[in-house]
C-alpha cells in the first residue's frame, strides 16, 4: 500500500485522477447504492407504505454517510466501485419482485 | 486513500469542511440569527406600539363575533379557526384575536386558499394593523439559511443540501479523526500559533458536538424525499402530487372536508369543560371542521404546553351537532412523530427563553467552529505560500474569502440592521433593499481583500464590524424613540434584549480585531510568520 501510495504521490496527475475517481464512486456511487438500499427497505419494512418510505429515508441519509466514510477509507479504489456496483446490482432484482403491481 | 482509515478520515474532513465552508458559515450566521426571528423583527419595526395587546370582551361574546365573521368571509371552509387574545409563548408575543381559515380545494387541489383576519375584540370588524416600514425583518434573515438569495429556491435547496451533507460528513469525520477527544476537550494551548487554532477548533466542535450533529441530520431530514426520492418517487410517483399524497399518508391528512359552519351546540358548555381541565385562560383557539362521513367538530387547543410538538399541544373535542365530548388521539404514528420530533429538535420552536439562549449560544458555537476550521486551513498552508507555483493563487483567493465571510459577513448582517433604520421609508423594494445591503457588504468586503494586504483586511474588517454592531444602539437612539434608555426603564426585553446583544457582538469583534493585530504586530516584530 505504501509503494502504491508514494506512485500515486510521485505521479501528481495519476493521484489526482484516483482522487477524482473515489470522490464521484463516493458521493454519485453512493448516492445510487443508498437510494437502492432504501428503496428496498421501502418495500420490506413491515408498516404502512408512507410510513415504510419515511423511515428508510430517514435511515438514507446515515447510510450514505457511511457509504461515503467506506468509500475514502478503503485500501483499493477497484474494491470501492465493484462493492457499489455488486451492492447496487444485488438490490434490482429484489426491489423489482418486491415491487407492487402497477407500481408509479 | 491514504494511509490508515484516521488519515483517510482527516483528508476527507478538510475537503469537506473546506469546499463548503463559506456557505456553511453563511447558513449558521442566519440560522442563528433565526432562533430570535421574531424579536429581530418586532426591532425592525419600530412603528410597532409597545402595547399590541387590543381591550377584550367576553370570551363568549368575541367567539359569536368571529363565527358571524367566518360566515361571511369564509363560507366555503374546509376549517375555521378563532385564536383568542393571549401571550403565545410559541411566538413570543402578544397573539391578538383572529380567525383563520382554508377553502375547500378545487378540484385537482389538495388544498384551498388560507385567510386570515385580526379582529377587533368588541366589535368584531377587521383591525388594521398599524402601519409599519416594509422590511424583510428576522424572517427573511432566517429564511436565508436554507433558502439562500437570489436564486431558485428548488436549486438553493440541493446547494444547501449539498452543503449540510458535507457539514455531517465533516462532524462524523472530524470525530473519526480525533483520538483522544475527551482529553483535548481540556486542551488549549494559546499563542502557539496553529496548535492554538487546532486546539481552539476542537474545543469549540466538541463543546456543542450534539448540537451539531443535531442541526445536521435533522436540516436534512426536512428535505428527506427532496434529497433522497428514492422510496417516494419509485412508490408514490415522482411528481407533487404524488408526494402530495405521500405527506398526507404520513401524516394521516387524508380526509375529506365539508364546508365548515356555525356549530349547532352550544360553545359555553365546551370552554367551561376546557377551564375544568387546565384552568382558567388557558384556551388558545376553537378549531370547526367537518370531516365528510363524520359529524361536524369542535376543538379547543390549549396554550402552548412545554412539548417538543409544540403543534400538538393537549385538546378537548366535541361533536358540534350534539355537544358531546369526542375522544382525541393519539397524534400521529410513531413514524410520524419520530420525523416531527426531529425537525421540532431544529427549528426549536418549543424552547423557552434560557434553552432558546443555548440554542443561539450553540449557533454561535457552529459559526466559531466553521470559522477557526477555514483559518486554521490557511494557517497550515501559509507557510508554503512563499514558494512558487500556482497554489499561491488559490491561497491567496481563500485567504480573501476567509476574511470576507468571516469578518465580512457579521459586518454584512449588521448593515442589514442599518439599512433598516437609514433607507428611506417610501423607498420601492425597500425589503429587497435591505438584504441587498447585506450582500453588498459582503460583496465588497471580498474585493477589499483581495487587493489589501490580508493582515490588514484582517484587522480592518473586524473593526468595521465591531463598530457596526456596537454604534446599533447609538443609531436606534438617533431615529426611533424605542432606544435603550426607553426599552430599559419600561422593562421591554425583546427591544433592549436585541440592542444589549448588538453592544456584545461589538464587544466580541473588537475582541477579534484587537487579537488579530496584536498577533501580528509581534509577529511582524519578531520577522516570524503565523
Amino acid at each position: 500500500m505504501s509503494a502504491l501510495c508514494n506512485r500515486m504521490f510521485s505521479d501528481s496527475a495519476r493521484y489526482r485522477w484516483a482522487v477524482f475517481s473515489r470522490v464521484v464512486a463516493a458521493f454519485v456511487g453512493g448516492y445510487v447504492l443508498s437510494s437502492m438500499v432504501l428503496l428496498l427497505l421501502s418495500l420490506i419494512l413491515p408498516l404502512p407504505q408512507a410510513e415504510a418510505i419515511a423511515t428508510s429515508t430517514m435511515l438514507g441519509f446515515i447510510l450514505y454517510a457511511l457509504i461515503i466514510i467506506w468509500a475514502f477509507s478503503s485500501k483499493r479504489l477497484r474494491t470501492v466501485w465493484l462493492g457499489l456496483l455488486i451492492g447496487s446490482l444485488a438490490c434490482a432484482p429484489l426491489i423489482l419482485w418486491l415491487m407492487p403491481e402497477g407500481g408509479a | 486513500m491514504k494511509e490508515g482509515f484516521r488519515q483517510s478520515m482527516a483528508w476527507l474532513h478538510t475537503w469537506t469542511g473546506l469546499v463548503v465552508g463559506w456557505v456553511l458559515f453563511f447558513m449558521f450566521v442566519t440560522g442563528t440569527a433565526g432562533y430570535f426571528h421574531y424579536e429581530i423583527t418586532r426591532w425592525m419595526e419600530p412603528e410597532r406600539p409597545l402595547v399590541e395587546a387590543l381591550p377584550t370582551s367576553g370570551r363568549d361574546a368575541m367567539i359569536s363575533l368571529a363565527l358571524d365573521q367566518l360566515e361571511q368571509r369564509a363560507p366555503h371552509a374546509a376549517h375555521w379557526q378563532i385564536t383568542l387574545p393571549h401571550y403565545s409563548p410559541v411566538n413570543r408575543g402578544w397573539q391578538n384575536f383572529e380567525i383563520r381559515w382554508e377553502d375547500l380545494p378545487e378540484p385537482g387541489h389538495d388544498h384551498g386558499a388560507r385567510g386570515n383576519a385580526t379582529l377587533n375584540p368588541l366589535t368584531g370588524e377587521h383591525q388594521e394593523s398599524p402601519p409599519v416600514r416594509a422590511t424583510g425583518g428576522g424572517e427573511l434573515l432566517y429564511e436565508m439559511h436554507y433558502r439562500l438569495h437570489y436564486m431558485d429556491l428548488l436549486l438553493a435547496y440541493y446547494l444547501v443540501g449539498i452543503c449540510t451533507l458535507l457539514m455531517f460528513m465533516a462532524i462524523i469525520t472530524g470525530v473519526i479523526t480525533h483520538k483522544k477527544i475527551f482529553k483535548d476537550f481540556f486542551t488549549f494551548r494559546p499563542g502557539k500559533g496553529q496548535r492554538s487554532w487546532l486546539d481552539a477548533h476542537n474545543v469549540i466542535s466538541v463543546m456543542a458536538l450534539p448540537f451539531f450533529i443535531m442541526i445536521t441530520y435533522s436540516g436534512l431530514v426536512f428535505f428527506d424525499t427532496t434529497y433522497m426520492p428514492a422510496g417516494m418517487a419509485a412508490l408514490y410517483g415522482p411528481d407533487r402530487e404524488s408526494r402530495d399524497r405521500y405527506f398526507d399518508d404520513l401524516y394521516a391528512e387524508n380526509h375529506d372536508h365539508q364546508a365548515a359552519t356555525r356549530p349547532q351546540a352550544t360553545l359555553a358548555p365546551m370552554l367551561a369543560k376546557a377551564d375544568q381541565a387546565w384552568g382558567e385562560q388557558q384556551i388558545q383557539s376553537v378549531f370547526i371542521q367537518h370531516d365528510t362521513g363524520e359529524s361536524p367538530r369542535v376543538e379547543i387547543q390549549r396554550i402552548h404546553i412545554d412539548r417538543l410538538r409544540w403543534y400538538d399541544g393537549e385538546k378537548l373535542a366535541f361533536n358540534a351537532t350534539t355537544g358531546e365530548a369526542l375522544p382525541t388521539g393519539p397524534y400521529g404514528t410513531t413514524t410520524s412523530r419520530t420525523r416531527q420530533i426531529i425537525t421540532a429538535l431544529h427549528e426549536g420552536r418549543f424552547a423557552g427563553p434560557w434553552l432558546r439562549w443555548l440554542y443561539f449560544a450553540a449557533g454561535l458555537l457552529g459559526c466559531a467552529m466553521i470559522a477557526t476550521g477555514l483559518v486554521l486551513w490557511t494557517v497550515k498552508r501559509r507557510r508554503h505560500q512563499t514558494l512558487p507555483g500556482h497554489d499561491s493563487i488559490n491561497m491567496q483567493l481563500i485567504e480573501a474569502l476567509n476574511v470576507a465571510t468571516i469578518a465580512g459577513l457579521p459586518l454584512g448582517v449588521a448593515g442589514y440592521f442599518w439599512a433598516n433604520r437609514l433607507l428611506p421609508v417610501d423607498l420601492a423594494e425597500r425589503a429587497n433593499w435591505e438584504a441587498n445591503v447585506l450582500f453588498l457588504l459582503w460583496g465588497e468586503a471580498f474585493l477589499y481583500a483581495c487587493f489589501r494586504d490580508i493582515r490588514k483586511a484582517w484587522v480592518e474588517i473586524l473593526w468595521l464590524a465591531a463598530a457596526a454592531f456596537a454604534l446599533i444602539p447609538l443609531l436606534n437612539l438617533l431615529t426611533t424613540d424605542k432606544h435603550l434608555g426607553m426599552t430599559l426603564t419600561a422593562g421591554e426585553w425583546v427591544l433592549a434584549g436585541f440592542d444589549l446583544t448588538m453592544l456584545g457582538l461589538g464587544a466580541a469583534f473588537a475582541w477579534m480585531a484587537i487579537k488579530v493585530r496584536r498577533r501580528w504586530l509581534s509577529d511582524i516584530s519578531q520577522g516570524t510568520s503565523v
